[in-house]
């Protein structure tokens, strides 16, 4: 019997498991995945959002508490627990020197171009490069990690955990514990689950991170009493390559190149006002507007006129000469696409375009108009990106108390039982998203649950 | 694997890493690469010689295999890096032959050319091997004008076949080139790079041996062999003033500074080579190419036997043995110089002109930074 059954691979479950161990408690993690693809979402995040009063190594400047709370309610909206959010905010700011002690390494706060340098400190290498150190990390402190570990129920007293039920390499076995830490992630990979959302729609959908986020333990502790957290239907959902593998494309294969042209519908149609908003505050609409086009594909079309100006796409642009050639390619309606951007390009007005700023460059007279960065589609060879909903997370997640301690459906908490990371961040974050808040949340819920898990045992 | 192939695979690990770019502060690979769209075969051969092959973009990478992406940049790279040796080579031809079985090549070549010396020797100067070698005098076996013409013919062709090698690569390679500003500092900085080895700790922690393992033994072992390779040339380039322009003549006291030098670059060629032979052992066999296509071994060899010869030579140089140690001492020293522009020591050449040309390039993207 482990004094502590970490369920999850990520960086929530890690840190748990770090913490628990640390405080002395025996530990044992439940990975699902192979030891290849471990570390679940978190190995395809890059950075983490903290506050720091002074200049760090890693951070420029200054980012206040009060400063992150602002930012953090402004996308989450007023439903967010307060307490909670407060607590990840505080207790942000030594996550780094934290993280520092276990190997993580972090890039220097070089570049100034990066608008994040400020707010967020970058792993060098990534976040696989983070699991990679806390894996090392807990096989030095005799952590035990089991691979192909697939949680496939949990032996509960009540409330209280007694045993996870496993399922590998074809067999069942019962892992016992003294508490549970449940950081297993949200159901974005079900797609079975994502289809009773969706309906038809969600068979179009790209999964950007890991295939294990099935949401077995959600559903599992939502079962057994656990309150829900957070909108069940709701989604963290971009624009991806449509030609992206079905899961865990990760980060190239997002694609910005939408702001800088237009963005059709299988119809040739343009759908949505490409230029609404800066980019970085307008990408995470798109999962959802694509989602609700036919078929849930659409087309990025930009001109030669901007080459250079967006990340270059790890998938070939699709080029033509003409409109009807790019129609031909696209499989698209040649006539409809051929008056879709004859129409854009003459209800363009006249403008300084500034791709920095809210610019004055927009159309007139279309259902949508582009509101900025509106410019004539006129410089061969067109080049178009096919693009469908790549959904990153799922909000939906059991309702935790400071402690990090599972609140059941009377209010009171689950005595052993502790969820961090994506499986709980819909306490704090109820809706939108900000840069590197999934990895602090992760982190300080993790080490929450990891200290609460192991003083539960110790009992 | 056919160079279309191998230059298509190089083309699309170089795509994905442009549209990730996590590892951008690992190595100089990563920033030369974000300066670049597309990726012609000068780019790939210039980025596969600023690889150091430490090792940890592969770690990182969250398309290593078994991810459908396949991504092994560290594997990639010296792939492309070892068909660049034999492109840009002098004769190309000799190149070719030379890796089909470099290892075996070189060492039947100290010993045709130890049995060639000995030949002539024989032949040339009667007795010469069988002589009491007590006076310690090199000459008397093989006289200074032969050692001369036979070695100073030898390094004319090496000096030559170098300088064409990197001629073709600074003419792929830099043609095609991104601005580039060239000044001292720039060129003080790139120095430092290829005498320090900064980027085989690049990321604030040694070069990985496997996944979860970084330690400094690679560096500090290659840096023997280097600065040791660099002291055996002082202390040739010492005794050979030593005797044009003062005419003191060999031998050479122990306490003398060509033998100083000597013995200081011996010590390092054997320590440095022969850490470098044990640590390849052990290193993740993901990180490099496949053993038999390796050129690493053939060079590591002939330093570790022309240093292992050396000092027994130095130490043995009153005894009757000494005629023979010579003959194989220089056996094994022409087939190091003769090797050397078709081997792995070429990528010292190539990677310390792509670290020129790192530092050219990052220049002049500052002073366009500074100007917009």
């Amino acid at each position: 019997v482990h004094d502590v059954v970490v369920i999850g691979g990520g960086n929530a479950a890690l840190c748990a498991a770090l913490t628990a161990r640390m405080a002395g408690a025996t530990c044992i993690v439940l990975e699902r995945a192979p030891r290849e693809f471990r570390g679940g979402n978190s190995r395809h995040t890059r950075n983490l959002r903290c506050a720091h009063a002074a200049p760090t190594a890693l951070l420029e400047e200054s980012y206040t508490e009060g400063e992150f709370f602002d930012d953090l309610l402004r996308v989450s909206g007023p439903d967010t627990d307060h307490v909670l959010a407060r607590l990840v905010v505080e207790r942000s700011s030594d996550c780094p020197a934290w993280m520092q002690r276990r190997g993580v390494r972090f890039q220097r706060a070089l570049r100034g171009t990066l608008q994040l340098a400020r707010t967020n400190a970058f792993f060098l290498g990534g976040g696989k490069s983070v699991m990679n150190a806390y894996y090392a990390a807990a096989a030095q402190s005799g952590i035990d990690v089991i691979y192909g570990a697939d949680v496939i129920g949990l032996d509960l007293d009540g409330a209280s955990f007694r045993a996870a039920i496993v399922s590998r390499d074809g067999r069942e076995e019962r892992v016992e514990g003294r508490a549970a830490v449940v950081a297993s992630g949200g159901f974005e990979s079900n797609l079975e689950w994502l289809r009773q959302i969706w309906g038809a729609a969600a068979d179009n959908f790209i999964v950007r991170g890991t295939p294990h986020n099935t949401g077995t333990l959600l559903r599992l502790l939502l079962d057994a009493g656990a309150q829900p957290v957070g909108d069940p239907h709701a989604c963290h959902a971009i624009a991806v390559d449509a030609r992206a593998p079905k899961f865990d494309g990760g980060i190239v294969t997002r694609l910005d190149t939408i702001p800088f042209g237009i963005v059709v519908n299988s119809g040739g149609e343009r759908f949505y006002d490409e230029g609404e908003d800066m980019w970085p505050k307008r990408y995470a609409v798109w999962g959802g507007l694509i989602a609700r086009q036919p078929g849930q594909i659409a087309y990025s079309i930009v001109d030669a006129s901007v080459t250079g100006r967006f990340m270059p796409s790890v998938f070939p642009p699709i080029t033509a000469d003409s409109v009807s050639a790019l129609a031909t390619r696209l499989e698209l309606p040649a006539a409809r696409l051929e008056t879709t951007i004859e129409t854009f390009n003459r209800a363009v007005r006249p403008g300084v375009c500034d791709y920095t700023v809210l610019d004055d460059c927009r159309t007139e007279g279309l259902q949508p108009n582009k509101t900025h960065w509106a410019r004539r589609l006129d410089t061969p060879p067109l080049v178009a990106y096919p693009l469908r909903p790549g959904i990153t997370f799922t909000y939906l997640g059991t309702r935790v108390d400071e402690r990090a301690r599972v609140i059941m459906a009377d209010g009171n908490p689950a005595p052993n039982i502790c969820a961090a990371g994506e499986i709980m961040a819909g306490n704090i974050l109820r809706q939108g998203y900000v840069a590197g808040l999934g990895m602090t949340i992760g982190t300080v819920f993790g080490r929450v649950a990891g200290e609460e898990a192991a003083s539960h045992a110790r009992e | 694997m056919p160079v279309n192939d191998l230059l298509q695979r190089g083309t699309h690990v170089m795509t994905v890493c442009n549209a990730c770019r996590y590892c951008e502060q690992f190595c100089p690979v990563f920033p030369a690469m974000e300066q670049r769209v597309t990726f012609s075969a000068g780019d790939l051969n210039y980025l596969a010689n600023l690889c150091h092959n430490c090792g940890e973009c592969l770690y990182a990478c969250q398309y290593a295999p078994p991810h459908e992406f396949g991504i092994n940049v560290p594997r990639t790279l010296a792939e492309i890096r070892l068909q660049s040796y034999q492109d840009y080579c002098w004769p190309r031809a000799l190149a070719v032959m030379f890796r089909q079985h470099s290892l075996a090549t070189a060492i039947a070549l100290a010993f045709a050319f130890t049995v060639m010396l000995a030949v002539a020797t024989a032949l040339l100067n009667p007795g010469a091997l069988t002589r009491d070698a007590s006076d310690a005098d090199f000459y008397a076996v093989i006289p200074h004008g032969v050692m001369v013409t036979v070695f100073g013919g030898v390094f004319g062709f090496v000096l030559l076949a170098l300088w064409i090698g990197l001629a073709r690569f600074r003419n792929q390679t830099w043609s095609e080139s991104a601005k580039s500003e060239k000044s001292d500092q720039v060129s003080f900085r790139a120095l430092r790079d290829v005498l320090t080895l900064r980027h085989l700790h690049g990321g604030g922690v040694d070069c990985a041996t496997t996944e979860d393992y970084r330690r400094p033994w690679r560096r500090w072992f290659h840096h023997c062999t280097f600065y040791g390779f660099l002291l055996c040339f002082a202390s040739t380039s010492v005794a050979a003033v030593y005797h044009l322009v003062f005419a003191w003549h060999a031998p050479y006291d122990y306490m003398s500074v060509p033998v100083i030098l000597g013995t200081l670059g011996g010590a390092g060629l054997v320590v440095g080579p022969a850490g470098l032979l044990v640590l390849r052992t052990r290193r993740d066999p993901a990180l490099g190419v496949p053993e038999r296509e390796r050129l690493d071994d053939a060079f590591t060899v002939l330093l570790l036997l022309t240093s292992v010869t050396g000092l027994v030579l130095l130490f043995a140089r009153h005894q009757p043995a000494m005629p023979a140690l010579l003959v194989v001492h220089l056996g094994a020293v022409l087939a190091l110089f003769v090797t050397l522009p078709y081997g792995k020591f070429v990528h010292g050449v190539y990677r310390a002109s792509a670290l020129v040309k790192f530092a050219r390039e990052q220049a002049a993207e500052q002073v366009a930074t500074r100007v917009s």
